[in-house]
């Protein structure tokens, strides 16, 4: 017998001896009825906060303010709770919340997740362990300086007593909620930090889960849109008479952004839309295409720009240069393309509008709800349902637009899908963007003016655009920056990383460009530059270090290094390529990040593994090109994502920190296109500035 | 319509829809068995994999009248009777980070195993490259796969 089990035996000793009070008969009657009241049959549950439910067979829920999409915070957020509550691992569940103000922004984006729910996530789990532990000791009727809390009990030492936090649950409810509570030394910490297995991984492997595309309510029916194909353009008019033939489709009617096809279930509302004939116009961008774009962004440049920052005087620093050079960088737009597509159930009925969406933005598909059917606040109910990839795409709320004006179109639930090619070519793309970059050095060779001047497709906020451009790393006396933006028809969103993408892959190529032409180690002249930059330098030396950077290679193999910061995190990239007869190859990546305080080390390596791949694929295929007025892309075969057979080897090393925990998900992504671009340059002697490569290389 | 039958998960199925109807939608529409995923619709990304006669297909471009008479396994009949040791390694390795593909992943890994029991890294890379994961988990399906080998 282990002690746990003799010390619950001690407990129902005692509670068999502890006579006349009704808050051990309560306890005593609740912790072996599995959750139920013994008098009354309900379930008690003790809910100390907006973040957890302690029930009285001990089962501990946590409620996720935030949304799952393959990051991991369904693992993660738990952790931090459960350490600062002394939970049992084995008894956490998660249940996703949905929209509700007492969590504040539930907009799940910028790899904020952790690092903004942190601190509140731990006093959530230390307040409802204070209250248990008051709980135990007036049931206990000893002081609550001789009880602590360890994997789920509390524990009163003196008497070698233990209770579950199940059986406290009726008491602890009845307590006022402690204003100030003590949060645990992170010394202490031996839940937060371990690689613990994800919490929902059998409902992974075993098809059990759901996401938004799987979910499903009774009499619901399934739409799809034939969308406004061209950018601008509207409906002149549809003939729905052979769309209707097809078994299944109910109603064919036209919504703000095409023509739905409602069904009574997916294949037919499919048929129903390839039946279905439409007249659209062309609209003012019919003639828009890549070329045209670029054009502008090139010429755009040629305008003052607004300046963002401005260190010093680069103009003159630049005229009494020593040695100028130039480099101008393209990037296309991107599209996420999650493996899931985006869809959106929604019911409005009897002046109720409920939404059941896969989103990373809750509060936007209550918005777009709520301007569509203008019905009162209360009558308007966002569910969060999981998602199977987003990167960014589902922070829009397009397609719960649309499912709302489907729903409206029918009394019954509808679930609006969209096909992979509906999903592609209406995107909210990272946008294309254009930079010339003109660096001066001194007679020695030193870094003296920096001149930034990037243009852009802006579509309202600039930063979507230029962040990240502000805030070179490097120590150079003289720095400028600054913005252009053209008028483009496309959506621009927020595509994992954001404007970082572009802009690591501008700052990491030039640095490196000008360490190559003065004949210096890329990785001393980072050093140099970033004297007083300790956590660059962090991951500079676990990066060297691991990768065996400047030790001999293999013949026709070079390396290639990128260090960036982004959401307040530091990941340095190593990439080692070869070439042989049928081309470059990806043979190895090292990564180092610093990310603060690790929660879960295993899901930081995840992350950084799938950032480096996403920032793989952009820089080896991603492009996203317009001709005639609409995007040319419509599936995996034309938007081309990195396959197995083409990954490298990546290995990930993690700075050991007590800082408070950064983010994860996006850093590692800014960094990959440069450094494997610094790569090429290494081996080949060419400096290819524009994205992807396939264009560039044979 | 006309009633088609196959074996789906160990157990004889009827259903009534168009013929030309793929199976990837009888499979989620009329059966309610959503653990097989679409994603692109055209065979081109794997998310859709099921075993017909064990053979691993994309459910998404194939007409529900081919596997009359035939035998079906999806992601859930594979686990019904307890987890399979392909399903077990993936958990081991921690694979999945969204979880969209991995049923078409561990399908694809599934069949590989039941031809190669014990395959080299570029049987897997062979095998496994038409199945997508915008996640980037293929390290880990390489790894996993190669845990289920040797614990199998």
């Amino acid at each position: 017998m282990n002690s746990i089990e003799s010390k619950l035996l001690d407990r129902r000793q005692f509670l068999k001896l502890s006579t006349g009070s009704t808050a051990a008969l309560v306890l005593g009657f609740c912790w072996p009825l599995n959750g139920k009241d013994s008098v009354s049959g309900e379930d008690v549950t003790f809910v100390p906060n907006a973040y957890l439910k302690i029930h009285s067979n001990d089962t501990v829920s946590v409620i996720m303010p935030r949304s799952e999409m393959g990051q991991k915070i369904y693992t993660a957020l738990p952790q931090i709770v459960a350490e600062e509550l002394e939970a049992d691992w084995s008894k956490i569940k998660v249940i996703q919340g949905d929209l509700n103000e007492v969590y504040g922004s539930q907009t799940t984006g910028g790899s904020a997740s952790v690092r903004t729910q942190y601190d509140r996530l731990r006093k959530a789990g230390a307040t409802a362990k204070a209250m248990l532990i008051q709980a135990a000791a007036t049931t206990l009727n000893v002081p609550v300086s001789e009880c602590h809390a360890e994997s789920g009990y509390v524990h009163h030492s003196r008497s070698d007593r233990i209770l579950s936090y199940g059986s406290l649950v009726a008491l602890a409810n009845t307590l006022a909620v402690p204003k100030n509570v003590i949060l645990k030394d992170p010394k202490a910490f031996h839940i937060i930090g371990k690689a613990y297995k994800s919490l929902d991984g059998v409902g992974k492997v075993d098809g059990s889960i759901k996401f938004g595309y799987d979910f499903e309510l009774p009499e619901m029916l399934t739409a799809v849109v034939a969308r406004i194909p061209k950018y601008g353009g509207s409906i002149v008019t549809f003939d729905a008479t052979e769309a209707l033939k097809v078994p299944g489709v109910t109603k064919v009617a036209p919504i703000s952004a095409g023509v739905a096809v409602l069904a009574e279930n997916s294949w037919a509302a499919l048929q129903g839309r390839k039946k279905l004939v439409v007249k659209w116009n062309d609209g003012p961008h019919a003639k828009l295409n890549s070329k045209k774009i670029s054009d502008d962004l090139h010429i755009a440049l040629e305008q003052e720009g607004t300046i963002i920052r401005a260190e010093g005087d680069t103009d003159k620093a630049l005229k009494t240069a020593e040695r100028q050079i130039d480099l101008t960088f393209e990037v296309p737009y991107l599209d996420h393309a999650p493996q899931e597509p985006n869809n959106c159930t929604a019911h409005v009925h009897n002046g109720i509008c409920e939404i059941w969406a896969p989103t990373q933005n809750p509060g936007a598909a209550w918005w777009a709800a709520k301007s569509v059917t203008q019905f009162d606040d209360e009558n308007i109910k966002i569910h969060t349902l999981r998602m199977g990839g987003a990167f960014g795409r589902k922070l829009q709320s397009d397609y719960v637009r649309d499912a709302v004006e489907v729903a409206q179109l029918t009394k019954l639930p509808v679930k609006v899908i969209r096909t992979r090619s509906e999903d592609l070519k209406n995107g909210f793309y990272r946008p294309s963007t254009v930079h010339q970059v003109k660096v001066g050095l001194d007679r020695n060779n030193k870094l003296v003016s920096w001149n930034h001047k990037l243009s852009g497709p802006q579509d309202g906020w600039a930063p979507i655009i230029t962040g990240g451009a502000d805030e070179l790393a490097y120590d150079i006396p003289n720095q400028k920056v600054s913005y252009v933006m053209t008028k483009q028809p496309i959506p621009i969103g927020a595509w994992r990383s954001v404007a970082h993408t572009q802009n690591a892959f501008v700052h990491e190529s030039m640095v490196d460009e000008v360490a190559r032409k003065t004949g210096r180690d890329p990785l001393a002249f980072r050093r140099e530059l970033l004297k007083n930059r300790p956590r660059h330098l962090g991951v500079l030396d676990l990066v060297e270090k691991h990768s065996k950077w400047g030790k001999p290679l293999k013949d026709n193999r070079a390396q290639g290094l990128a260090v960036h910061y982004s959401f307040n995190s530091y990941v340095a990239i190593v990439i080692e390529i070869s070439e042989a007869k049928k081309g470059l190859h990806v043979e190895r990546v090292t990564a180092a990040i610093d990310c603060g305080t690790v929660i879960n080390p295993d899901g930081v390596r995840a992350q950084v593994e799938g950032g480096i791949v996403m920032g793989l694929t952009a820089a080896l295929y991603g492009e996203i090109t317009i001709d005639q007025g609409e995007v040319e892309q419509t599936n995996f075969h034309n938007y081309r994502l990195l396959k197995m057979d083409k990954m490298p080897e990546i290995n990930i090393h993690i700075v050991e920190s007590t800082e408070p925990p950064t983010g994860v998900g996006e850093p590692p992504v800014p960094p990959t296109p440069p450094a494997l671009m610094n790569a090429i340059a290494a081996l080949t002697g060419k400096r290819l500035s524009r994205l992807p490569l396939k264009s560039q290389l044979g | 319509m006309t009633l088609l039958t196959f074996t789906l998960n160990g157990k004889k199925q009827s259903v009534d829809v168009p013929p030309a109807t793929p199976l990837l939608w009888v499979l989620r529409d009329t059966l309610k068995l959503t653990g097989t995923k679409y994603s692109c619709g055209k065979g081109l990304c794997g998310s859709c994999t099921v075993h017909v006669d064990g053979e691993p297909r994309k459910s998404c471009t194939l007409p529900v009248s081919k596997v009359e008479g035939k035998t079906v396994l999806t992601i859930e009949g594979l686990g019904a009777r307890g987890l399979h040791p392909v399903q077990k390694a993936w958990i081991e390795d921690e694979v999945a980070q969204c979880g969209y593909c991995q049923p078409g992943q561990i399908m694809t890994a599934v069949a590989l195993l039941d031809d190669n029991a014990h395959p080299t890294d570029s049987d897997i890379e062979d095998a496994m490259k038409g199945i997508l994961c915008r996640c980037g988990t293929y390290q880990r399906i390489k790894k996993a796969i190669h845990t289920a080998a040797e614990e199998a």
